[in-house]
């Protein structure tokens, strides 16, 4: 095979993934790595608008100081769920599910993951971990918070604990599932010549994630089970007054929640690492630093937990430890975006819309990181605890962050996925939309929180309500903004103008089969002498910046 | 017994599965899946050891006193059954590589029923338990935890912790030890979720049973054997560390 | 088949070498070792145990440096939970301000 620009693509087959074959049944029992991925895709995007229906509720409970929208005990109920759904059922799952369920076999010229059997039991298991979780939030809720501090969810909340720790035990099975699959597929399933070092950094990324999901998720599963083992038995695991320690279980829920973070983080570095060479039509500066990063994120995402306890009884000497480790864990996520920038450096940037998310991740992810520096200063954060600012923090990391890269990633592989290219214009429209409105639901809450205002409270004082009003204000341009790309994909899929196998005139592997392609991938192994970001020299590219058409 | 013969097709071993170019890829694939499978296991145990080890810092009389009330024979003799159980687990293996169907059917057949004998005896061990209101706290509601008293007239010593035997009272645990639950809901929970993987290895070694006794695997294809043995061996250790942590704690004090 | 064989006198003598092991430790128990060495000595002999089922009955011996490295991972991870943990417990007391 030909690198870059004078390939030629097969013509676009009648028969795709797709179309292969009919009927519900061909669906709920595919083995295709393809159509699991379209699965996941409808189902997060399902859980995306309940976590979402529950941010709008506390938007509208914050508009004003009085708690006068919701009860209290309504309200905790309403974070409570926020947080869940979006954390387990929408983030976590996201872009490993459904962009690296799809592209991982393709990216390394495989015809499926390792085991197709197993990626689909995994998403039976997110759905049944899913029904199980709305069935206790319809049946009355949980109001621990989704961290589920001990002795309140295990003693002395009256809500659905267990029902809700049932349910995201079983998902947790999902998770690693998935990530089992993803390791063993990438060590054993490559392409003739595609060597560790050719591979696109996507891949790269989900291999540390799927490091992360097998290492950390199983933890969190056992600390369920031992709060519910105690809220069924009333015995004193993690209550004091019957010899337990909650800090215990603090220490657990937090080793397997930080590196969730980096779960939810990692797969969309590994997206805005591809979208941001190839935009800017140039090999990605430092490869090798921007893989080793990857994966010293993961391994250093374990060991920096105890930030979440420095306002516990844990020992100062442990918080001094964390906090130096968590100073430490900064340093690869500011490798990469060191390089990213230095690859967008005299390269030729065409700003369609997967770029525009990915311009946005840097800028965003960063601000996110650098306030994350001030929460693992020890002193600050004793400040900063508990108040908007974390929650502003998180949102620029989970929101700026994981989701603009999975937006991005999404638009730019949808050619790929679909057949069809989405709407251009409203593309970059609905980009720009969201990415005012996010900044104006989240920026306010950095000053709220630094002024003082506490989270989880659905009454405050009344002169932060400037700052939620802004943030509201922000919260539904957001909400708008993300509505438009949820019309034009579904749109697309009957008007879009059909895509050519290679329609952004990219090197990658993915790009060298038909848009969409076949249940096989490729019609014969490939054999791959290129690396991952080989382009022409920019001499022969005829016009910089217009190579859509 | 003769070894089965693999009938070579245009597609390869019938075995082969459609996304995999050849066995060799497709075995390196599933042992490399099952290790993986297992690294989840031991981080999964690991945090119950961590409880264990916490609170047995915390508590040492406490975790003395109720070790020294579990019964040190079965739980030696359940010791000795797995470790037996890995080793026909071994030899199953061994005997597939080999293409000898009698014998892998044989081990395989042995390793079952071990690890069902290793279920029985903990069955009585958790019957035991009952009957000494030992389940902690209200798991069993119309049976809650309860150390039961000192024995009237006899005056309580530390350092010699009594083991009665005998249908009535069993094994009184010393009531002045403060925390004394908390030993039990680490042994349970441990050894329960223990006993889980043990049900889930039987159900697996089923499933072995059948598809060799038809003749399913041979040396070309034994994967599945090679790692439901992983995962039998891993249970195997988990208990070897379970043992001395759970029932051989305090034992000197007898002679103190 | 790459894959390596295992002689079964190899396995008995493994098998035998468990079942000493257990025999030693339940014996190690009843003595009174000063310190926490019974501790030691226990957990010194179950890691025994566990490295022969692993390097023999799970055939880590013969296996791929990919294998080892997995094991070690998962050990190490093990370790990162118990010592980060343990750090904050044992210097709790180190503080004279905090309690407990």
């Amino acid at each position: 095979m030909q690198p870059i620009e004078s390939f030629e693509a097969p013509a676009p087959p009648k028969v795709n993934y797709i179309n292969a074959q009919y009927g519900l049944k061909s669906w709920l029992l595919t083995k295709d790595h393809k159509r699991i991925a379209l699965l996941y895709l409808v189902s997060i995007t399902f859980f995306f608008f309940i976590g979402g229906l529950y941010a709008l509720m506390i938007r509208l409970e914050l508009l004003t100081p009085q708690g006068d929208f919701l009860q209290s005990t309504t309200y905790n109920k309403v974070f409570t769920q926020h947080g869940i759904i979006m954390i387990f059922f929408f983030l976590i799952p996201s872009i490993p599910a459904t962009l690296g369920n799809f592209l991982i076999p393709m990216m390394i010229g495989a015809k499926d993951l390792a085991f197709p059997r197993i990626n689909l039991l995994s998403w039976y298991i997110y759905m049944l971990g899913g029904v199980i979780t709305i069935y206790a939030l319809l049946a009355g809720g949980v109001d621990t918070g989704w961290t589920f501090y001990t002795p309140y969810s295990s003693t002395y909340s009256n809500s659905y604990v267990v029902a809700t720790g049932l349910g995201i035990f079983i998902n947790g099975f999902s998770s690693i599932l998935t990530g089992l699959n993803f390791i063993v597929t990438i060590h054993t399933m490559r392409a003739p010549g595609m060597k560790w070092f050719r591979m696109p950094l996507f891949l790269w990324s989900h291999y540390a994630t799927s490091l992360i999901m097998i290492l950390g998720t199983p933890v969190i599963a056992i600390t369920i089970l031992l709060l519910a083992f105690e809220r069924v038995a009333k015995v004193g695991i993690f209550n004091p007054a019957l010899g337990g320690d909650p800090v215990l279980f603090q220490h657990l829920f937090w080793f397997y929640s930080h590196p969730a973070v980096y779960i939810m983080v990692l797969p969309s570095m590994g997206v805005i690492s591809e979208l941001i060479a190839n935009f800017s039509r140039k090999n990605i500066f430092g490869y090798s630093f921007v893989a080793f990063s990857s994966i010293a994120i993961a391994v250093f995402g374990f060991l920096v937990w105890g930030h979440h306890l420095f306002v516990t009884p844990q020992s100062v000497y442990a918080g001094m430890i964390f906090s130096f480790l968590s100073f430490a864990v900064a340093i690869p996520s500011a490798i990469k975006v060191f390089n990213w920038t230095a690859t967008l450096y005299k390269s030729s940037i065409s700003y369609d819309t997967p770029m525009l998310y990915a311009l946005g991740f840097i800028g965003l992810f960063t601000v996110g990181g650098m306030t994350g520096l001030f929460l693992a200063s020890l002193a600050v954060d004793v400040h900063l605890s508990d108040t908007y600012f974390v929650v502003a923090h998180f949102h620029y990391i989970m929101v700026g962050g994981a989701l603009m890269g999975y937006l991005g990633g999404l638009h730019y592989w949808w050619p790929k996925i679909s057949g069809r290219m989405y709407p251009e214009g409203w593309g970059r429209f609905s980009a720009l939309v969201i990415f005012v409105g996010f900044n104006l639901t989240f920026l306010p809450q950095f000053v709220a929180g630094y002024l003082g205002m506490p989270r989880r409270y659905h009454a405050y004082p009344p002169e932060f309500q400037v700052f939620n009003v802004l943030s509201t204000a922000g919260a539904s341009i957001l909400g708008f903004g993300m509505l438009i790309p949820a019309i034009y994909f579904v749109w697309s899929m009957r008007y879009g103008r059909h895509a050519e196998a290679n329609p952004w005139h990219l090197p990658g592997l993915e790009w060298r089969t038909p848009s969409p392609p076949p249940t096989e991938n490729f019609y014969e192994t490939p054999i791959v002498t290129w690396d991952a970001y080989e382009f022409a020299p920019r001499e022969e590219v005829e016009v910089v910046g217009k190579f859509r058409e | 017994m003769t070894t089965h013969a693999t009938t070579q097709d245009a597609h390869g071993h019938p075995a082969l599965q459609h996304h995999f170019e050849n066995m060799e890829q497709q075995r390196e694939a599933g042992t490399l899946g099952m290790w993986v499978f297992l690294v989840t296991e031991i981080m999964f145990f690991g945090g119950m050891f961590l409880a264990y080890t916490l609170y047995r810092n915390q508590y040492p009389a406490a975790f003395a006193s109720a070790s020294n009330h579990l019964d040190i024979t079965l739980g030696a003799v359940n010791t000795a059954v797995l470790i037996v159980s890995s080793f026909t687990m071994a030899l199953a293996v061994y005997f597939t590589q080999t293409g000898k169907l009698r014998p892998q059917v044989l081990c395989l057949g042995l390793t079952l029923v071990l690890g069902l004998t290793f279920l029985g005896i903990k069955a009585v061990e958790y019957h035991d338990k009952y009957e000494d209101h030992l389940i902690p706290g209200r798991l069993i509601p119309w049976n809650p935890f309860n150390p039961g008293v000192q024995e009237e007239g006899q005056p309580v010593d530390h350092h010699k912790l009594h083991l009665l035997s005998g249908k009535t009272v069993k094994h009184p645990i010393d009531a002045t030890v403060k925390n004394v639950e908390m030993f039990y809901w680490i042994y349970f929970a441990m050894t329960g979720m223990h006993a889980l993987h043990m049900i889930i290895g039987a159900g697996l070694l089923m499933y072995l049973l059948i598809f060799s006794l038809r003749g399913r695997f041979d040396p070309e294809y034994h994967s599945p054997v090679e790692v439901i043995g992983l995962y039998w061996h891993f249970v195997d250790i988990v208990w070897i560390f379970l043992f001395p942590l759970l029932y051989l704690l305090g034992r000197h004090y007898l002679h103190g | 088949m790459s894959e390596h064989i295992v002689p079964v006198r190899i396995y008995f003598a493994i098998f035998a070498a468990l079942l000493v092991g257990t025999a030693l430790t339940v014996v190690a128990a009843f003595f009174d070792f000063p310190w926490r060495l019974n501790t030691v000595v226990a957990l010194t002999i179950a890691t025994v145990k566990a490295t022969l089922v692993v390097l023999y009955f799970m055939h880590v011996r013969y296996s791929t440096r990919l294998v080892l490295v997995i094991i070690a991972s998962a050990l190490f991870w093990m370790a990162i939970l118990f010592a980060l943990t343990l750090s904050d417990y044992f210097t709790r007391g180190w503080l004279s301000t905090q309690t407990g």
